[in-house]
């Protein structure tokens, strides 16, 4: 006679026993931060894990750490929490944007920065904004602990560059120039409570006669990782928003998709919007960099 | 909020009064399907198809059975079989050879989805384990989604039985195509040669789920003398009796429904899913059995409406006169027979008095679930296509959308295509109104378009079973056997109310089980507030007759000399000197000593229930570079009759804008090549949420229907029909451009867009 197995939970308070945790139970054992894609995962059959390992008794994944040189964000900070913080909104607004798009009000209280990192959708809406923002993922794993450029840490739909036992545990976004600003917009067919179509996460820096010091441009939803569009920056550089250069802009975001039909979006359309998109957020960081 | 031409002699009609049904839905305490739990309870669950279409050439259950926790594991084979109905069909069929074969498959799986086996297990998970344990080996076939293509000679045949049936009798081969149903009159030819200007144009709708918050649910305790008692989330627990009763060959007295507070239906809990399956289950095992449906079992294996296809050509002459109107439409049913082709035949052109006109509609079986009702079901895709082509007629003769539809409105002794003959109907105060509403002449800005359509509904009256009875402290009980979707406990305490002259504070509305009432059907077809409010005004009208006896014999009058008046008996004054009086809580106290408790029921039939008509304006707001639709505003000018209950008339006013601009917008079911549905949940199932949609203006405009004593009309229904129909006109409007094909989605927005712009247009 067969049995059904039951579901382990431990809630470690260091990162050192997640990591213990990890290393022992191996793939059957899950990082639960928010758990909102996690237990929608579980409850729709998609994943059936054996452990769940709650990382928010572990101090340094709640908190949000502000210093002149840097942010550090935990990587169990909820999208609510982010949104309460006043500093970061105004250095970062681009990046509360894109995490408070995750979700309804209620999922705000549950959904964290790291979880939407580590769930590594093509389409999660605050990657594009960390990848503009050349933010920093910080790992801790049985070799201690490593950091790996935002863009560099999903490597394909649902995959990341987490090697056995290893988990994040923060956020670092870097220090910022004196007039720069950062946007995320995303495309849904509906206003809330949607995937995106196309994300598009821009930031930019001016020179003091308004041109542009350094710019990054990142897309989501249009290949199978959020991607940086590196000619954006080329494009952007010692520039000043003008037609030809947004034209400019929108092709090399057209260029850098390689976006799939599914039932979200089609490939022309995903591929039009990415320009569209990416045009608009550009103007926003570029409207919030003059503003500082 | 208009309320217009609202009578002030009532005194709980027409008043915004405190909802019954609100403490218990705000605090959390009202029970729906999945609220309920029972002692013991087992949890059963389903195991569906992954194949649109295929043959079961065998299913192992015993590794399933032998799963520790597994107490009974069920295939069809536990399902009692039933023959095809025949010829002569109804206008609606309740073929029990296919609800059977929908509850569980037989022979062939006919939807991704379809229900193969189920298991009844001491826990959920132990229960979804053990799915994961039946082994069941098909052999798949190819599958036809389209119901145009589904029609063809090629396509492959879901039901090898099933044959065209026309009136000459069944086709020699089978096939997907049951029926067509053909409304006509006049003579198209001449009515076309009559025409100064012809639109043709071809429509297509996709199939759209209701939608409703709660999922199915229900809880069966079956008991050794084959009685069984069934907790569960219908819109008619009386319908779910007769269906479960029929199915598993039981007893109507011996199967006692209770209905639970129902989250939402619209027409999709009409009929039954897991509760066969559920009684069979606990019949096996002898404990009750709790079946709840995921939000994916939802739309895998619950009823949508139908997807459509439509061929339609008008005519008219130069001064908007419309000459002759000619409709075909391919309805999908789904896997089983049964498209609401009846109603899209009578739907197509009833608005319109139009000499020479036909509609035919074609009932197709398809490789989806099978359809339910849907909220005027049938009639809002007939209408997108009517709609469109009258609006694109008056867009081609430069005359104004309303004024065309004045020029060929129906009115008072008109018939519609399929016979039903107008009463007293307010299609032409409905116009009017539309013309002098502001929103009808105010500005538009950059990339917006205002959208203007018109929707018809006939509604249904039917049987109902009310019973009041007057407590001894002079409060009374109202109970009724309809759920209260829309509204309905809260329009039968204003009747009751109305009629005993007390206040309302002092009825009780009760839903009441299947063992406690007299049958009333469905609350569906925006009948219930009519049908069953009539049933409860007779019921009280009957307690005020034995008050009036009893108050009659405690004067020593007869009955005659007492009168009703403001919630008390009143003796006449000739019998008597002075004015004597009994107060309704006075009489309540004699009651019990006097001859009895009082009480009053009434069983009814209800005819006359009459057609209303809604119209509706949209202004939407393109975004040009991405396709992006914002409806901006929003008002549905309506005939409601009489409306009991302003708020909730509104209400669904509301709701069924709501429901259309889903519906026009975005909603769909998204396949895959293996004709697997692959949106099956509302993140990608994409109904509006409130922050899509702008304040719904409504202005009632108040015909009454002269068959029901305060003048209702159900209301429910006509707000849904022109709403999708009215979206798509605003989006086409706004860009300047065409589009016939529903969903209007950004992707395809944007390529019409962008087409046109390459066309040099």
């Amino acid at each position: 006679m067969g049995t059904v197995t039951e579901l382990k939970y431990e809630s470690p308070e260091t990162a050192q026993a997640v990591v213990a945790l990890l290393s022992g139970v191996g793939p059957m054992a899950r990082i639960f931060a928010g758990g909102t894609d996690l237990l929608v995962q579980m409850h729709e059959e998609l994943i059936e894990p054996t452990l769940l390992i709650d990382i928010k008794g572990i101090p340094e994944t709640r908190e949000i750490d502000v210093t002149a040189d840097e942010i550090r964000i935990g990587a169990a900070v909820t999208g609510a929490e982010l949104g309460e913080h006043q500093e970061l909104k105004s250095r970062w607004p681009g990046i509360v944007e894109a995490v408070e798009l995750i979700g309804s009000y209620q999922v705000q209280g549950r959904a964290t920065i790291g979880g939407n990192l580590c769930n590594a959708s093509p389409a999660a809406d605050s990657v594009p904004a960390l990848i503009a923002a050349a933010a920093k993922v910080i790992i801790a794993g049985p070799n201690g602990t490593r950091e790996v450029p935002a863009e560099e840490f999903s490597v394909g739909p649902g995959r990341t560059c987490l090697a056995a036992g290893e988990f994040v545990t923060s956020i670092v976004l870097p220090k910022q120039n004196q007039r720069s600003g950062d946007a995320y917009l995303r495309f849904i067919p509906r206003t809330e409570m949607d995937i995106a179509v196309v994300g598009a996460g821009a930031c930019v820096s001016l020179n003091d006669d308004g041109t542009c010091a350094s710019a990054r441009l990142a897309l989501g939803a249009v290949a199978p990782t959020a991607k940086r569009v590196a000619a954006a920056t080329d494009i952007l550089q010692g520039n000043r928003l003008d037609d030809g250069v947004l034209a400019a802009l929108a092709k090399a975001a057209n260029d850098a998709c390689a976006p799939i039909d599914d039932k979200r979006g089609t490939i022309e359309f995903r591929t039009k919007v990415a320009g569209v998109l990416a045009c608009r957020a550009v103007k926003i960081a570029w409207q919030r960099a003059e503003n500082r | 909020m208009a309320n217009e031409n609202s009578t002030t002699n009532y005194k709980w009609v027409g008043k915004r009064t405190r909802r019954p049904d609100g403490v218990d839905k705000v605090t959390g305490r009202a029970r729906y399907g999945d609220d309920m739990t029972v002692p013991g309870m087992l949890y059963g669950k389903i195991l569906r198809s992954p194949h649109a279409h295929a043959k079961i050439l065998s299913i192992d259950t015993s590794k399933a059975n032998a799963l520790k926790g597994v107490k009974a594991v069920l295939t069809s084979a536990e399902i009692p079989d039933h023959p095809l109905s025949q010829p002569p069909y109804a206008p609606i069929i309740n073929d029990m050879h296919d609800i059977s074969r929908n509850v569980m498959a037989r022979d062939k799986v006919l939807y991704d989805g379809h229900a193969v086996a189920a298991v009844a297990a001491t826990s959920e998970r132990i229960a979804r384990q053990a799915l994961k344990l039946i082994d069941v080996e098909y052999e798949v076939l190819p599958h036809v989604l389209d119901p145009l293509e589904a029609a063809g000679r090629a396509a492959p045949i879901l039901h090898e039985d099933q044959f065209t049936y026309s009136a000459d009798g069944l086709s020699d081969k089978p096939s997907n195509l049951f029926r067509s149903i053909t409304g006509q009159r006049g003579d198209l030819d001449q009515g076309f040669a009559e025409a100064d200007i012809i639109v043709e144009r071809e429509f297509t709708s996709e199939p759209v789920h209701q939608g409703y918050i709660e999922p199915l649910a229900c809880i069966a305790t079956a008991s050794e003398d084959n009685c069984v008692e069934l907790w569960t989330t219908t819109q008619g627990h009386f319908v779910i009796r007769a269906l479960c009763a029929k199915l598993l060959n039981m007893d109507l007295a011996k199967v006692r429904v209770t209905a639970s507070e129902i989250g939402g239906g619209f027409g999709g809990k009409n009929t039954v899913y897991g509760e066969p399956v559920a009684i069979r289950l606990s019949q096996m095992t002898g404990r009750p059995v709790r079946m709840v449906m995921t939000r994916t079992e939802v739309f895998r294996a619950s009823g949508p409406t139908v997807g459509s296809r439509t061929r339609i050509k008008i005519g008219a002459r130069k001064d908007g006169t419309i000459t002759a109107a000619d409709a075909e439409t391919w309805y999908q049913a789904g896997a089983f027979k049964g498209a609401p082709v009846g109603r899209a035949a009578e739907t197509f052109f009833s608005s319109y008095t139009i000499k020479n006109a036909r509609a035919v509609v074609h009932d197709v079986c398809v490789n989806r679930p099978k359809v339910a009702a849907y909220r005027a079901p049938g009639a809002p895709m007939a209408a997108y296509a009517a709609e469109g082509a009258i609006n694109e007629l008056a867009s081609r003769l430069a005359m104004d959308p309303v004024d065309i539809r004045i020029k060929n409105a129906v009115r008072e002794g008109d018939e519609s295509l399929m016979g039903t003959k107008y009463g007293q109907i307010g299609l032409l105060d409905v116009l009017e109104k539309v013309k002098s509403h502001d929103h009808y002449s105010a500005p538009l800005g950059n990339n917006q378009g205002r959208g203007f359509a018109l929707g018809y509904w006939m509604h249904g009256g039917g049987l109902s079973s009310v019973s009041a009875h007057l407590l001894d402290d002079g409060t009374v009980t109202v109970a009724t056997g309809n759920p209260d979707i829309g509204g309905s406990r809260s329009s039968m305490r204003v009747m009751a109310a109305e009629e005993l002259g007390v206040d309302i504070e002092l009825i009780k509305p009760i839903v009441a089980d299947t063992g406690s009432m007299g049958y009333s059907h469905l609350t569906a077809g925006s009948r219930t507030t009519f049908a069953t409010g009539m049933a409860v005004i007779f019921a009280v009208r009957e307690i005020i007759e034995k008050l009036r006896a009893l108050a009659a014999k405690k004067w020593r009058l007869t009955i005659d000399q007492v009168t009703w008046e403001a919630g008390q008996a009143v003796a006449s004054s000739s019998s008597r000197g002075g004015i004597q009086s009994l107060s309704l809580k006075e009489l309540a106290a004699m009651a019990t000593k006097m001859g009895g408790a009082i009480a009053g029921h009434s069983e009814i039939n209800a005819g006359g229930a009459g057609a209303a008509f809604s119209a509706q304006l949209v202004d939407v707001e393109i975004d040009p570079e991405t396709g992006f639709v914002t409806p901006l505003r929003y008002t549905v000018v309506q005939d409601v009759g009489r409306a009991i209950s302003p708020d909730y008339v509104e209400g669904q006013m509301q709701g069924g804008a709501v429901q259309g601009i889903g519906w026009a917008l975005n909603e769909a079911y998204i396949y895959d090549d293996q004709a697997r549905l692959q949106n099956t949940g509302f993140l990608d199932y994409r109904m509006p949420v409130a922050s899509d949609v702008p304040m719904i203006d409504t202005v009632l405009v108040e015909v009454p229907n002269p068959n029901h004593p305060y003048g209702v009309r159900g209301v429910g229904e006509p707000c849904l029909v022109s709403a999708p129909a009215a979206v798509a006109n605003a989006v086409e409007n706004a860009i300047g451009q065409t589009m016939s094909s529903l969903p209007l989605s950004p992707p395809k927005i944007l390529k019409r867009i962008d087409e046109a712009q390459a066309a040099g247009g």
